[in-house]
Order: structure tokens, then C-alpha cells, then sequence
């Protein structure tokens, strides 16, 4: 069924038939329907790499900018108009790696965003090298004796940062997923949904019964406002805990805490220069 | 002494020697003299020697001199530093335990000033700043309820004991300067006292306010940061998004957001932090965002000289970003162009889409001259986005390679922003025929904003034979050096636009017989960007990359050798 989030034509993917984007990306459509959301009203800010191309598929406004990037310009579009719901979209490469600063200090800002990350443990775009979220002793094209590195764990770093909603799901089970980004959505504050995908081409470790078998839900016993616990969970390694594993709602918004928006709550497009007060400034200077 | 003193405070860093620049030259200003003051920092927070030089002149000026009339002494080893900038008519003023022996063979004339005891009578040594300005006050023959009123609105926030305090302290150092009798006389002029007192840093940010900035993310580095703590003052009364970027990449990437949902957004940085925008600057260009990008030089490479000057990065902004893609820079010389030219980079980037740099430096940056009130009903600051309606595309080809820039929520289109090659709607292509259109579209609105340009300014004869060649900061000294030399076969031409070059460029410069480039760096970039645009070269270059702005007595002497 074509929905308001899809082109008259349906544009050629440049996904592997297989590959776990196709099943975010419909998800992602299907939860904007269900939340009712106006297309004009969303942004898609996206990276470089096979997930960031999620953003060329969907039919809304989009930045498509550089590779690491999305978080800093979806950062500058909320900042400057609160009124767009924004998503900063991108693999794990791109968000956790090339825009690993940029990430840790999105979470710091609370700038009010939905930050998806398709983490998929590997360099899918540039054919298959070690991502950071790769697990020790894969072994890749340019990792020939298998990652020795210890892998980046965005879940903790986010709780650490207090960041204010921290999730994790999988495209195999789009019905949590959609679940979990629409909550995402509906949350006030940065909001991290990492989302394990496989890679068919280049990652033949974490397949998608891999994910199957390594991961499970937390349950509703599972206390996520718990910062200590949520940090528990963030570091088992057993199996990997998908859902919403933090949640802190109490810290204000970057618009929130911005002076430009103290006296006028208007987006700073309708906004005129007063001239006269310039030159007053200038002459009591 | 007469109608050009030049004062000199040298003292360590955290002595507070800000402090007195700006009051003295408010107090002067405020009674008729003109001034103009620039300070020479060594990269420190405490300690080392820092110097600030305060011109007070019958004249407008806007130079860096050589020459030290008055030196006031606030530390040890202040001296050594400035000492062949010495003369036998400098008189130095100091506690006599700061001046090493060796300058008080009688080769200078010294005054002696108990300055630490007369700062512990008032209540200790943190005193000591306002006494030099009394000092200075006295010197000068203030009116001394003029001072009180500063030294009061300056301490008020801190309490009455501590305002008191410095009002006595005010008071000492203005009875021991008058006392000096030091016989200064420079004319003054009662239309002085309706200027303004702007520094370059507050001339880029004011520019920015006028340009209808309301979106500014930096991260700090020496000596751009001015200009963001400025907006940061005055964000809520002016409604400026201000953010302290967590990297230069992650401001140039902000900025591009901010542009793209409708807000006037620039960033401000140095060489170092420009190098890492290099990509970020490269997608504006691709995606056609407007940016601003004040870039204001120190002495590089690496780290360099991280408080000093030069103008070494032209080829740096002439050349950043990787591909082919159009863009301004422009050179403010003087606060004046500091605050039209920031206001205009706003509007030229907007109506074209590109990036637009503002290149000074830590000369431009840190120095205050006094200027005449600015009629701002000459700006006409516009918003160029346009309403969308459904069927729009962001990309549209067009004869002059401007496509109309949409707003999300302003109509009813989508704004679709790609940093791939792309086609009208700006989705990803990889058709060959259409890259070579979208590259032609881009490139060809450089025709529009050649056709634009900032002329070139001829400051001097009009029948010039010999033609001086300067660009940004170079301006002050420049002019006063011709002034100084009254010759008639000299002129002075003033870029404040380096890219494109204005389109008087060749006919101004085949004009000359003698052709001379002055710019504060090695390689003469300017020279060459002109000699590779224009075909002219330059009989000689006058360059310097010491770390120091040029002096008036160097160029005037480096003119008349050249000659
Ligand atoms: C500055 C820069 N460096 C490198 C690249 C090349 N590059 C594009 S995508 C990518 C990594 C992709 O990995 P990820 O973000 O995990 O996305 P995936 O393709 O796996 O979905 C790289 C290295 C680039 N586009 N820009
Ligand atoms: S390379 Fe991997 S991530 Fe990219 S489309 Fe193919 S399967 Fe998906
Ligand atoms: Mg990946």
C-alpha cells in the first residue's frame, strides 16, 4: 500500500536483496503513518553509507549531507526550527566511528532528535571493512587476522552520557521495532535507537541468525528509568538486550535551554532583522 | 611632544592591562583625540610580557608605530622585548625596581613611580591597573569626573567598598600624572566625541547582527573566538542561536542545518579549525547551502604563533574544499568594512548559495579605532528562500545557476538536500550528462557574483606611477604611510574583496609603471592569485611574517627605498 511517505514512483534501492535495511525502512514508514505525522513536518538528516541511503527512499524533506555528519546538521535544523521532528539516520560507521564525537555530544546537548543508527557491525558502502561496533576477531578484508580492537558499545556510552532515552532493536522483528521507534518519536530529549541488522554481503558472522540467537528482550519486570541497572544491562555480553534499556525524561531540550528562545518561541525563519537595534548596540558600543 | 604620542603599557599577562587600554581610550576618545590601539600577546594566560600600544593622535589613524613615546613599565623584563623600539625622547614610567640597570645609564629619561606601594595604600597590588590609568588621565589633562564616572560604571556590579577603592586609586595615579607635567599637546576636535570605539572583533560580530544573523556555532580558537562570545552576549536580546561546537567539523556541519530550516547561521575560527571545515565547507558548496565563515589568520603552520598575525591563509580560503565550486572572500581592512562587509557576506551568501569567507586577522582582530556612526539604513538585509509549493524541485536548472532555495514547513514542497551529484529533485545520480549540467549550474553563478564585485579603492594620487598593492589588515598602515609621504606619483590600492577580484583590478594596476605588494606573509599570495588572474606582476614585495603587523616607519622607509 503506498503511503504518504512514499514516491508516485518507487525509486530503485541500492540494497542487497537480503539486507536488513529494506525491513527498517518499511518500519520506519509504517511507524509515521501510525503516529499520524506530517511528512512536511519531518526531516531526515543522513550520513554516507549503505543505511544513510534510508533517507533517499523516504518521500519527506532530507538533508543527505557528509559521511559522520548527520547529527551536527540535524543539531543545527532543531536547533533552529523546534518545530520539525528530526532524524538523524546512518550506519554504524558513520555515527559511531567517523561522527563518534559528534555523538557523544548530540547526548550531552539532549537535542531533541531521534538518532537511528542500522548497526550492522560491519563497513557495508565501502565493501566490508571492521565498523567499531565489530565484534573481536572478525575477520574482513582489511582486518585479515580478525579485530582485536575492543568493540565500541554506543548503549553504555549513551547511558553513561545520560542520555535521555537509550534503545535497541532489530530488524528482524519489525513489530518491536516499530514499537521502540515509536516510542523514540513520541520521547522529548535525544533519543538512541541502535538497530541490529545483517549485512548479507559482507558480514557472514553476524547473520541474522546470529542476532537471533545472541540477543533477547528485556522483560516488563525490567526497571528502565534504573541508571545503574540500565548500565547492567548495557554491559552484558551473554546475550545482547534489546528494547528500551534507559530512559531519563528529566533534563530540559537543547531548544529548551537556548536564549533565542526565552522571548520569541517562533522558528527562526519568520524571524525579521531589526535593524534599529543593531545600530543601537553599535552606538553603545 | 605633539599631536602623534605614542603610548606603550608592557607588563605580563593577567595584570589587567585590557582593563586600562579600554578605559584610556574611551577617556581620550571622550574628550576629543583620536585614537587606535592593538595589543601583542604572547600565547599565555599568566606571565610572559604582553604590550599594547595606544595611539592618540590629531589625525585619524589606524597604525601600528614603531616608535614608544611614553613606556609604561608594570612588570620585570617588560623592556628587553621592545628595546630597539626605544629612543632618547621615549620617557619610561615605572616602579624604579622593574627597570633593569641597564637603561638607566641616562639614555632614556626615567620617572619613577612607587606604583605597588601606591596600589597597597588603596587597598593592594590589583589596584595598580587603575592607577596607570589615572596616570595616563593625568597626562593627558582628562577631566577627572569623566574618569570617576567610567571607574564607577566599570566597578558598580562589585559592590561600594571595592568602587571606592578604585576611585581612590584613580585618583593617585591622575595627581601623579599631571604632577609629571610632561608637556603634551595634541589638538583635539569636538566631532571626535560623537565616534564610536570598536574593536575588529566587535566589528565582525555587529556586521553579523546586521547581516541578520541569528545562528552561530564556533569552536574556540585564538584569535577568532571573539566574535561568538560577543553574539553570546547579546544572544537573547537579538535571538541568536548560540552553540560552543564540540569541533570546528561538527560547527560547519551545524551551520549548514541551520541554513537549510531557515535561520542566517556562520561560524568563526582560525587556519587550524578552517583546515578541518575544508569537507564541511565542500558539501555547502554541493548541497548549495549559504555559509558564513569568519576566518581570522594567525601565523601558521601547525599551531604557529597562536596570538600573533599574519596573512597567510588567502590560499587556504581561495583554494579549500575538495572539486570545482564558486565562492567570495572578502578583506576588511577597517572596522567599517569589518561591519559592512560581514553584513554583506550574509546576503551574497544567501542570494547565491555559497560559501562567503571573511578573512582578517589578529592585528584586524584585536585592534580599536574610533569610527563615525554608521548610517545602517544602507544595509538591506534579506531573506532569498522561497515559498514552495508542491511541485517543487531544489535543484531547478537555471540560466544563471541559482535555484530558488526552499524552507521546510514554508509551502507546501518537500526540500530535499543531497551531498552526491544530483538530479533537479535532488536525488542521486550518476548520469553523466546530468553532472556535467549541475556542475556547469553551479559554477555558472560565478558570473552573477563577479559581475557584483567590490571595487578596488585608490587611496592617494590619482596619477599615480608607482601603485602600492594591499589587502585586509594592511589598510591602516598603508594609508598613512602615503599620506605621510605626500608624493604625488604614489597611490595606494585597497582590496577588500581578494576573490573574485573586483573588476577595476587590471585596469588600476596596467596603470602603474612601478608596482609594489605589501602583505604580512612570505610567499606573496595575493601577488600570485593577481599575477595568475590578471597576468600583472610586481616589481617589488614588501612581506613580512615575523608574527608582527607591519610598522608605519618600516613601510615608509621599505617605500622610499623601493621607489
Ligand atoms: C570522509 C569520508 N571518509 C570515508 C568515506 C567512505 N565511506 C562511506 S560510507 C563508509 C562506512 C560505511 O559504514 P556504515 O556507516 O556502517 O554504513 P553501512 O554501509 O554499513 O550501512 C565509509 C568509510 C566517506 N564517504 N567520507
Ligand atoms: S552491503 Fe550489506 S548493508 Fe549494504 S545493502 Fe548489502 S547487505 Fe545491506
Ligand atoms: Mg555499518
Amino acid at each position: 500500500m503506498k503511503t504518504n511517505f512514499d514516491f508516485d514512483q518507487i525509486p530503485e534501492t541500492a540494497w542487497c536483496p537480503g539486507c536488513g535495511n529494506f525491513a527498517i525502512l518499511k518500519v520506519i514508514k509504517e511507524a509515521f503513518v501510525e503516529l499520524n505525522i506530517d511528512p512536511m513536518k519531518l526531516v531526515f538528516s543522513a550520513g554516507i553509507g549503505q543505511a544513510a541511503k534510508t533517507s533517499q527512499y523516504i518521500n519527506s524533506n532530507c538533508f543527505n549531507g557528509l559521511h559522520g555528519r548527520a547529527l551536527s546538521v540535524a543539531t543545527g535544523i532543531k536547533a533552529s526550527n523546534p518545530e520539525l521532528i528530526v532524524i538523524a539516520e546512518g550506519g554504524d560507521g558513520d555515527m559511531y566511528g567517523e561522527g563518534g564525537n559528534h555523538f557523544i555530544h548530540a547526548i550531552r546537548r539532549n537535542i531533541d532528535i531521534v538518532n537511528i543508527v542500522h548497526n550492522n557491525m560491519v563497513y557495508g558502502l565501502t565493501l566490508g571493512q571492521a565498523s567499531p561496533t565489530s565484534r573481536k576477531g572478525s575477520k574482513t578484508t582489511l582486518q585479515l587476522d580478525g579485530v582485536f580492537l575492543e568493540p565500541f558499545n554506543p548503549i553504555a556510552v549513551a547511558i553513561s552520557l545520560n542520555a535521555s532515552f537509550v534503545a535497541r532493536a532489530f530488524s528482524g522483528d519489525m513489530k518491536q521495532l516499530k514499537g521502540i521507534l515509536k516510542e523514540a518519536v513520541n520521547h522529548k530529549g535525544y533519543a538512541l535507537v541502535d538497530v541490529f541488522h545483517p549485512c548479507v554481503s559482507f558480514n557472514k558472522i553476524n547473520t541474522f541468525k546470529w542476532f537471533k540467537d545472541n540477543t533477547y528482550y528485556v522483560d516488563e519486570s525490567y526497571d528502565n528509568t534504573d541508571k545503574m541497572a540500565a548500565l547492567e544491562k548495557a554491559f552484558e555480553t551473554d546475550k545482547l538486550p534489546l528494547g528500551i534499556i534507559y530512559k531519563n525524561g528529566k533534563n530540559k531540550t537543547f531548544s529548551e535551554n537556548l536564549k533565542a528562545y526565552k522571548n520569541n518561541k517562533r522558528p527562526l525563519y519568520k524571524r525579521e532583522v531589526n535593524l534599529k537595534k543593531v545600530e543601537k548596540l553599535l552606538l553603545s558600543n | 611632544m605633539k599631536n602623534d604620542i605614542s603610548i606603550v603599557l608592557s607588563g605580563e599577562a593577567g595584570q589587567g592591562i585590557r582593563t586600562v587600554e579600554l578605559l584610556i581610550i574611551r577617556a581620550l576618545k571622550n574628550s576629543g583625540y583620536n585614537i587606535f590601539s592593538t595589543t601583542e600577546l604572547m600565547s599565555r594566560v599568566r606571565g610572559g610580557n604582553n604590550t599594547t600600544e595606544i595611539r592618540v593622535s590629531n589625525k585619524s589613524i589606524q597604525s601600528f608605530v614603531d616608535k614608544i613615546d611614553i613606556l609604561i613599565v608594570l612588570s620585570r623584563n617588560a623592556i628587553y622585548r621592545i628595546e630597539n623600539r626605544l629612543s632618547e625622547n621615549t620617557i619610561i614610567i615605572g616602579e624604579n625596581t622593574f627597570i633593569e640597570d641597564k637603561y638607566k645609564d641616562g639614555q632614556y629619561k626615567i620617572k619613577d613611580i612607587p606604583l605597588s606601594s601606591l596600589a597597597k595604600e588603596v587597598g593592594g597590588l590589583i589596584y595598580s591597573n587603575v592607577i596607570i590609568f589615572g596616570l595616563l588621565s593625568g597626562i593627558f589633562n582628562i577631566n577627572l569626573n569623566l574618569i570617576k564616572e567610567y571607574i564607577s560604571e566599570q566597578f558598580s556590579a562589585k559592590g561600594v567598598n571595592i568602587t571606592e577603592n578604585n576611585i581612590n586609586a584613580v585618583i593617585k595615579g591622575y595627581d601623579y600624572g599631571k604632577n609629571l607635567k610632561l608637556a603634551i599637546q595634541v589638538e583635539k576636535n569636538e566631532e571626535i566625541k560623537k565616534q564610536i570605539i570598536l574593536s575588529g572583533t566587535e566589528s565582525v560580530a555587529i556586521g553579523a547582527l546586521a547581516g541578520g544573523c541569528n545562528f552561530i556555532s564556533a569552536y574556540p580558537m585564538s584569535p577568532s573566538t571573539g566574535v561568538i562570545q560577543f553574539l553570546a552576549k547579546h544572544s537573547e536580546e537579538f535571538g541568536v542561536v548560540v552553540e560552543q561546537a564540540e569541533d570546528e567539523i561538527s560547527a560547519i556541519n551545524m551551520i549548514q542545518g541551520a541554513w537549510y530550516a531557515g535561520a542566517r547561521a556562520m561560524t568563526t575560527t582560525s587556519g587550524g579549525g578552517f583546515a578541518l571545515m575544508q569537507e564541511g565547507i565542500s558539501n555547502a558548496a554541493m548541497v548549495e547551502s549559504p555559509i558564513v565563515i569568519h576566518l581570522a589568520q594567525r601565523p601558521a603552520p601547525s599551531t604557529g604563533l597562536p596570538t600573533k598575525t599574519e596573512q597567510a591563509d588567502l590560499n587556504l580560503a581561495l583554494y579549500t574544499g575538495h572539486g570545482e565550486f564558486p565562492r567570495i572572500i572578502f578583506a576588511p581592512g577597517n572596522v567599517e568594512d569589518g561591519i559592512f562587509l560581514t553584513q554583506k557576506a550574509f546576503n551574497l551568501a544567501d542570494k547565491y548559495q555559497i560559501p562567503v569567507i571573511v578573512l582578517t586577522d589578529q592585528f584586524f582582530i584585536d585592534s580599536y579605532q574610533s569610527i563615525k556612526p554608521i548610517d545602517f539604513s544602507m544595509f538591506k538585509p534579506k531573506n532569498y528562500f522561497i515559498k514552495t509549493d508542491k511541485d517543487y524541485i531544489r535543484y531547478k536548472i537555471t540560466e544563471d545557476g541559482i535555484s530558488p532555495r526552499g524552507v521546510p514547513m514554508y509551502g507546501k514542497g518537500y526540500v530535499r538536500f543531497d551531498s552526491h551529484e544530483h538530479d533537479e529533485g535532488g536525488f542521486i545520480t550518476e548520469d553523466p550528462e546530468i553532472r556535467e549540467k549541475m556542475v556547469d549550474k553551479r559554477l555558472r553563478k560565478m558570473e552573477s557574483i563577479s559581475k557584483e564585485s567590490i571595487d578596488a579603492e585608490i587611496i592617494g594620487s590619482k596619477n599615480y606611477k608607482t601603485l602600492i598593492v594591499g589587502w585586509g589588515s594592511t589598510y591602516g598602515v598603508i594609508k598613512e604611510a602615503v599620506e605621510v609621504l605626500k608624493d604625488d606619483d604614489i597611490a595606494f590600492v585597497y582590496f577588500k574583496q581578494v576573490y573574485p577580484l573586483p573588476n577595476n583590478t587590471q585596469k588600476i594596476l596596467e596603470k602603474a609603471k612601478n608596482r609594489i605588494i605589501v602583505e604580512n606573509n612570505a610567499t606573496s599570495q595575493f601577488g600570485q592569485l593577481i599575477k595568475s588572474q590578471t597576468g600583472l606582476e610586481f616589481n617589488k614585495h614588501i612581506l613580512k611574517y615575523n608574527g608582527m603587523p607591519f610598522s608605519l616607519e618600516e613601510i615608509i622607509e621599505k617605500l622610499k627605498e623601493k621607489k
